[in-house]
């Protein structure tokens, strides 16, 4: 490739004494003004197409930067855009091929209710938009050896991993067994129906079931997942590895059903809408005390995080899900419990992510 | 009485103040605290009255802290209201701001590579200049002042940023956000006051060094970027012995190493790529960066040391009110009159008073903010002190001049008069 040639190195050189002609600012500063995804070191994209599979979906085609270093199928990026002059991000998964020869990939966003850039981009999102990235990350991905027998279940946006997955798949030639489970509320709610149901008919080793849950009688099963409608799909699914991203009470359901069989470890998992899901589960009660503003506000349960900006601070903020360590804060005084884990973190200087933490009792961040 | 007044700074009461020499010293905190009765003679309200006893500022304009506390929450409330309306049109104004200076900045160079040609060499002195004043003061400065941390754009970032100035912006960030805005104008706690090197202030110590404050001056206008470099070293505490020199060393190596990338950059690299020109490109960059040190100091000493402007002691300021701190952070400043033009190449210091009430809100707002702040000043009888430039800089270098000699109390007073 490019980046392992001499020429690349030269460029690189170049680079360095140009950053120290453009001291402090160094010369990204400069060449973005002129070509905003231009940077020698961050990831950035333009998005070059944009279609609107249903009412309150988007689906961004993205051209990446050369700071892109790929992705693995099930993998996310943390997508950063500008809205009203302030910058937000969010996780993101690829939904296209990860096997594909062209670098351009694809995320599909769902509107959520309050969600500002889920919104924002459904709405607004035009080709051109400059976005910004992180490279891919995560860890809910196929071992290289790929599983003889898989199993891929989403609900609602989840569809976007486990898509990516049996799109490599398909790529890659995979011939072994692939049953692929997807929930919707409805039919016309469903993204990505066509392409389905094209890659079923290309390659005969694709089961494909669709289950609209708001629609009896409408798709290939009907309800919510349990054990006798795994068994129903697929009557060896204790053999497969599955892959499971949606709603928290599907992948519990499946969780369960894994873990009655004593099969937890073939089981991988994604969460996603976390903050919708995490919004629940504060106490409520006790004062949340921010030092550096001098503010005070009875706790209501929701995210220290969620609390500040209600309170009309601003604390830096990245994925909002606990990942990217953005709004890391230290802890000055009192208990905050982790959302995602359960755990407790009690006293002073213990850093603290603020976005998945909820206070227990008084609590006091120097924000 | 006369403890009263050695609170009381530069502002009247002439005989009875140039007599007592240790202004500030701890003394004259219990000798206050200890005279309940000042304070109601001086018409404080009679809630906590020992501790009104020492405001005497706020009490030589009539204020109760209850008048304190409303004329903070007036602020306030103009904080909070521009806080919910930022948006797009702050970070449209600083980038276009950004997109000119980095031009400037740009064309500046390019221009260089003719500067065989006198006007090229002129034009592009002139245009890096113009970017140098603009990166430091309108972008660097506010931005670093956190103004725009708000966007989450990390080009915007007051943690991230650096301007083209000799001082590291991170070290600049702590000494200036904290210090000088927390301990605004308050003699022997504020460092901005007279930077450690000039006497500014009748209530500083006079003693023969204070002689050379003129020639003081000039060569801190000239060098500018190395003097607020050093003044993060704390070299006058350095030189005294006060500051061992391994407690320094990392500032100081800090500052050497950022000092030391500009210079290769200026004096080095660039005059190697315009080869034959090499000369004339390191005489061009010279004086771009003598142009900005010697518009910021004229800019930056009109903040604070004009007249007109008040000083404060430390006891009347311990353990203040947010309204007070509003309050002195009004008497402690001093707006110049000017275009927009001026303005902008001020950094907006030019409106030092709304940038020391609200020094976090975006610099480009404080012009809107102006009228509100003096309706309030009249409101309350407060002096809004404000003044075209030749009026603000010529008291700033009298007072320069005058403070060389010893004394200077009762000339201060009767130079720039600042009853209410």
């Amino acid at each position: 490739m490019f980046t392992e040639t001499r020429s690349w190195r030269a460029v690189q050189r170049a680079v360095r004494v140009a950053d120290m002609a453009a001291t402090p600012h160094g010369v990204d500063r400069y060449v973005e003004l002129v070509a905003p995804t231009w940077s020698t070191t961050e990831v950035r994209g333009r998005v070059a197409l944009v279609r609107r599979q249903t009412d309150n979906t988007v689906t961004l085609t993205i051209d990446p930067n050369r700071n892109w270093r790929g992705f693995r199928a099930g993998q996310h990026t943390q997508l950063t855009v500008e809205i009203d002059g302030v910058r937000h991000t969010r996780c993101y998964s690829m939904a296209s091929s990860a096997a594909a020869a062209s670098r351009h990939f694809e995320l599909t966003v769902k509107a959520h209710p309050h969600g500002t850039v889920s919104n924002f981009l459904v709405e607004h999102a035009q080709p051109g938009l400059v976005v910004g990235l992180s490279p891919a990350q995560g860890a809910f991905t196929m071992p290289a050896l790929r599983p003889s027998r898989l199993l891929l279940i989403s609900g609602g946006s989840g569809i976007t991993p486990v898509l990516s997955m049996l799109r490599t798949l398909c790529e890659e030639g995979h011939t072994g067994p692939i049953t692929f489970v997807h929930y919707a509320l409805r039919s016309d709610d469903m993204t990505y129906r066509s392409e389905l149901d094209a890659l079923a008919a290309a390659h005969p080793n694709i089961r494909l079931i669709r289950v609209f849950t708001d629609e009896p009688g409408t798709g290939d099963l009907d309800g919510f997942v349990d054990l006798a409608q795994l068994a129903d799909i697929d009557a060896s699914w204790a053999a497969a590895e599955a892959y499971v991203c949606g709603p928290a009470p599907l992948m519990a359901a499946v969780e369960e059903i894994f873990a009655q069989r004593g099969i937890g470890k073939q089981l991988h998992t994604e969460a996603f809408a976390l903050e919708q899901v995490l919004a629940e589960a504060g106490s409520v009660g006790g004062s949340l005390r921010f030092a550096a503003s001098s503010t005070s506000v009875p706790s209501d349960g929701r995210t220290v995080l969620q609390q500040a900006e209600a309170a009309g601070l601003r604390p830096a903020s990245g994925c909002r899900m606990g990942i990217c360590h953005t709004c890391a804060c230290p802890l000055q005084a009192g208990t905050v419990r982790d959302i995602v884990t359960g755990e407790l973190t009690s006293g002073a200087g213990a850093d603290v992510r603020i976005c998945v933490s909820v206070p227990v009792g008084d609590v006091e961040f120097d924000l | 009485m006369t403890t009263t007044m050695t609170a009381t700074t530069m502002t009247e009461g002439v005989e009875g103040v140039e007599a007592v020499e240790a202004v500030g010293s701890f003394e004259s905190v219990e000798s206050v605290e200890s005279v309940e009765s000042i304070g109601s003679e001086g018409g404080v309200g009679s809630e906590g009255v020992t501790f009104d006893a020492i405001r005497t500022t706020a009490a030589e304009f009539g204020l109760t802290s209850s008048d304190l506390d409303a004329l903070g929450a007036e602020f306030e409330a103009i904080r909070r209201e521009v806080l919910s309306d930022l948006g797009q049109r702050d970070v449209d104004y600083i980038r276009r701001v950004i997109r000119a200076q980095r031009g400037l900045a740009a064309g500046g160079r390019a221009l260089l590579f003719a500067g065989f040609f006198p006007p090229a060499w002129l034009a592009g002195t002139a245009a890096l200049a113009v970017a140098k004043i603009l990166d430091n003061m309108e972008i660097g400065h506010n931005v670093m002042h956190g103004q725009y941390d708000w966007t989450r754009d990390p080009a915007l970032s007051s943690k991230q940023f650096d301007w083209d100035t000799a001082c590291p912006g991170d070290q600049w960030r702590l000494s200036h956000n904290y210090e000088h805005h927390t301990f605004t104008n308050i003699v022997g706690k504020d460092r901005d006051v007279g930077y450690a090197i000039l006497r500014i202030s009748p209530d500083q110590r006079w003693t023969p060094v204070a002689l050379g404050n003129p020639l003081y001056a000039a060569l801190l206008a000239l060098m500018f970027e190395h003097g607020v470099m050093l003044h993060n070293v704390e070299a006058e505490r350095l030189m005294s012995g006060d500051k061992s020199w391994s407690e320094a060393w990392p500032t100081l190596r800090g500052g050497l190493a950022k000092s030391a990338r500009q210079a290769v950059k200026d004096y080095v690299l660039w005059p190697l790529a315009t080869g034959p020109m090499a000369l004339s490109t390191m005489a061009g960059n010279a004086t771009a960066n003598v142009a900005r040190n010697v518009w910021a100091f004229t800019i930056i000493f009109c903040g604070h040391f004009p007249a007109g402007t008040y000083e404060f002691s430390v006891e009347e300021s311990e353990e203040e009110s947010r309204g007070h701190w509003y309050f002195r952070q009004l008497l402690g400043s001093a707006n110049i009159e000017g275009g927009a033009l001026f303005h902008l190449m001020s950094g907006n210091l030019s409106h030092q008073i709304e940038h020391h009430l609200f020094p976090d809100l975006p610099a480009h707002r404080y012009g809107e903010l102006a009228p509100r702040v003096r309706a309030i000043c009249e409101q309350y009888g407060l002096p809004y002190n404000s003044g075209g430039l030749s009026r603000q800089f010529g008291s700033v270098v009298a007072k320069i001049c005058r403070m060389a000699l010893p004394g200077g109390r009762s000339w201060t007073a009767r130079a720039f008069p600042v009853a209410a």
